[in-house]
């Protein structure tokens, strides 16, 4: 039988965000161990480069754009750039390139 | 000392770009979600209080398959862990003493996006900044999956092609300049783009799903780099981000 949808619905949303709480209710204060920090603190910057890579090639319609979105991303944050700037750059590279590509 | 207020200003402001991002991403899942059989309002309402693009098209695409919700818990575990891994990094760096209210706000505001900037921002995470990002950004969310389930292909795919790099953009903002002020934290940014590029390709691990790909890499890369490059105790909070600053 077919769960009614929105039970389904917050079923999901609620599990959802017991991973996004679960540390909050069991960390009381700053891990000590210097491994742990060391781990910590490598954490964000590897997973958000997991995810940005090969994904960005993968989301546009021609992989070229992609790689070049890539390329002026990091350049464009390594010049010291803001969010919305490096985000703008991204599209723009994707959007002129695919004029040509296709 | 800036006011709660204004801190919570910045975060609606720096909301923003994250939300055009998720408006076009939202898109092609609402594209995704009408196949499955989601009506435009049950889309709006999951990513109103979801807020999880793999872990929503992950549930969406199980429940066509008539799931039953124990299936569907432990899908939710396994595709959103990741958000444990930013959770313990986010507490990390709130002191001893932080209410449990605090922790929970801030926790409750993750995302990939949102705890890119919260952790980019300098000092004590706190949720007036991440509740601002998340007030603004995830309407848009919504409205997108909402929009891209009623209406599918109004927007051009070339569009939506260039949109979609959106949140690729805002987190090279994130990593970027502190992977050039640290030279430890470059070499795991490489590593970590070859190691994904070659998880995509190998057998077997190609064969998890992208989010269990994420947490397999960053458990074993940032390991890797706590081992070889630890951090000397107490000088990682509020580290590295030059990228939001005002």
């Amino acid at each position: 039988m077919q769960t009614n949808v929105y039970v389904y619905i917050a079923v999901m949303a609620f599990a959802t965000w017991l991973m996004r709480v679960v540390p909050s209710l069991v960390m009381k204060r700053p891990i000590s161990n210097q491994f742990f920090q060391s781990f910590l603190y490598y954490v964000p910057y590897v997973t958000l480069a997991v995810m940005t890579f090969p994904a960005i090639v993968e989301a546009t319609q021609s992989p070229v754009a992609g790689a070049a979105a890539l390329i002026a991303g990091i350049i464009a944050a390594w010049l010291g750039a803001g969010l919305l700037p490096v985000a703008v750059i991204c599209c723009l590279t994707v959007f002129i390139l695919e004029l040509f590509v296709h | 000392m800036e006011s709660n207020r204004s801190i919570f200003m910045q975060g609606c402001r720096d909301g923003i770009p994250i939300g055009l991002g998720y408006f076009a991403v939202a898109f092609s899942l609402g594209i995704a979600a009408r196949d499955y059989g989601f009506s435009a309002f049950q889309g709006f309402v999951s990513s109103m209080i979801t807020y999880a693009s793999a872990g929503q098209y992950m549930g969406f695409a199980l429940y066509a398959t008539n799931a039953t919700l124990i299936e569907l818990i432990i899908l939710m575990f396994i595709i959103n862990a990741r958000y444990i891994l930013m959770g313990f990094a986010l507490n990390q760096r709130m002191p001893e003493g932080t209410p449990l209210r605090t922790r929970l706000l801030v926790g409750s505001c993750i995302t990939d996006e949102i705890f890119g900037i919260t952790i980019a921002r300098p000092g004590v995470p706190t949720p007036y900044y991440s509740g601002g990002a998340l007030i603004t950004a995830v309407p848009m969310w919504a409205l997108g999956t909402a929009l891209g389930i009623s209406m599918g292909n109004i927007l051009p795919a070339r569009i939506v092609s260039a949109l979609s790099v959106a949140l690729f953009g805002m987190f090279l903002a994130v990593i970027i300049p502190p992977a050039r002020k640290d030279r430890a934290v470059g070499l795991a940014v490489a590593v970590s783009f070859v190691c994904s590029y070659a998880a995509v390709r190998l057998p077997l691990i190609s064969g998890l799903s992208q989010g269990n790909r994420t947490i397999l890499l960053t458990i074993l890369i940032s390991s890797l780099f706590a081992a070889l490059a630890p951090r000397k105790s107490e000088q990682d909070t509020g580290k590295g981000g030059e990228s939001d600053a005002d």
